[in-house]
């Protein structure tokens, strides 16, 4: 599912630049192939960032509209993925901040939160604990798991893991630092993790493991 | 290794970012505290679980809508 642009050679430009080219010069079913190529990710994007499906469908559109007026803005040396995903999250963030006003909403803030930094829950999960949940259980789940995280986490998470970007993209998309991206993609995968074993841990002979040396 | 130091390069361990040597160092803590294994397992499941399963399918009527707006956009622009 996620979608990691494949690696062209040193010497190879990636192949949306001539889509790029070809939008540039007029031909608007090259864009939409870089719809076609690119909705899902932003749609989900849009999803983890705002939590709302209406926003997300809005973020999608004026993602999209907003790349194709600025795409003489867009400059080669970085990808077209990234550039639009970095569209996306700041169309999010300001469809976030709109939902709650008088709320503070920031990916720069530092969340101050020990949940996760310490693992609690030390009991093994089932194996293939996926499969005691239908699709849409399982779904509701990761949905109601991901939705708990701060903003910040969350969207660090959903860049890095779920949709393949490296740490030093993350880091440019969101105008964070190496070490910041690191250190929140840490604790997100940590607290999802802590909060997931509710679901997935051994329901039976579940012993708990000895508490940190 | 304390469990401490083995859960910093958690996430270096879990994207493949650790040195031969640090690697064994991580392995050998490993074998001797079930505790980091569980967490480096359902941490590894825990990334594995979200990166396989859709959670937000986008409707298909929204692609259409899309696809409306760029072309309404498209002949006011070209």
């Amino acid at each position: 599912m996620a979608t990691i642009q494949s690696i062209a050679g040193e010497n190879e430009p990636h192949p949306d630049v001539a889509l790029v080219e070809r939008v540039r010069a007029g031909d608007v079913s090259a864009f939409d192939e870089l719809v076609r190529k690119y909705e899902r990710q932003v749609f989900r994007i849009a999803q983890h960032i705002t939590q709302n499906r209406e926003d997300a469908e809005d973020v999608m559109q004026d993602a999209f509209l907003k790349a194709y007026e600025k795409l003489e803005q867009f400059q080669g040396n970085s990808k077209f993925y990234t550039w639009l995903v970095r569209i996306a999250v700041n169309e999010s963030l300001m469809r976030l901040r709109r939902r709650r006003t008088g709320r503070m909403v920031s990916i720069d803030e530092d969340v101050e939160t020990e949940e996760g930094s310490v693992p609690r829950d030390l009991a093994d999960w089932a194996p293939d604990p996926e499969q005691n949940y239908t699709q849409s259980e399982l779904a509701e789940i990761l949905r109601k798991t991901i939705q708990g995280l701060p903003p910040g986490f969350r969207v660090v998470f959903a860049l890095r893991d779920v949709e393949g970007l490296s740490t030093e993209e993350t880091a440019e998309t969101l105008g964070l630092s190496i070490p910041a991206v690191k250190s929140r993609l840490l604790r997100a995968r940590l607290q999802l993790r802590e909060r997931l074993s509710r679901y997935f841990k051994r329901k039976t002979g579940s012993a708990t493991v000895g508490a940190e040396k | 290794m304390t469990c401490s130091e083995f859960l910093a390069m958690l996430d270096d361990m879990i994207d493949d970012e650790v040195t031969a040597n640090m690697r064994a160092d991580l392995e050998e803590h490993l074998r001797g505290c079930e505790h980091c294994e569980v967490t480096l397992s359902t941490t590894r499941k825990t990334i594995q679980i979200y990166r396989s399963h859709e959670i937000y399918e986008m409707p298909a009527s929204l692609r259409e809508r899309l696809h409306k707006a760029i072309m309404s956009k498209c002949k006011k622009g070209c």
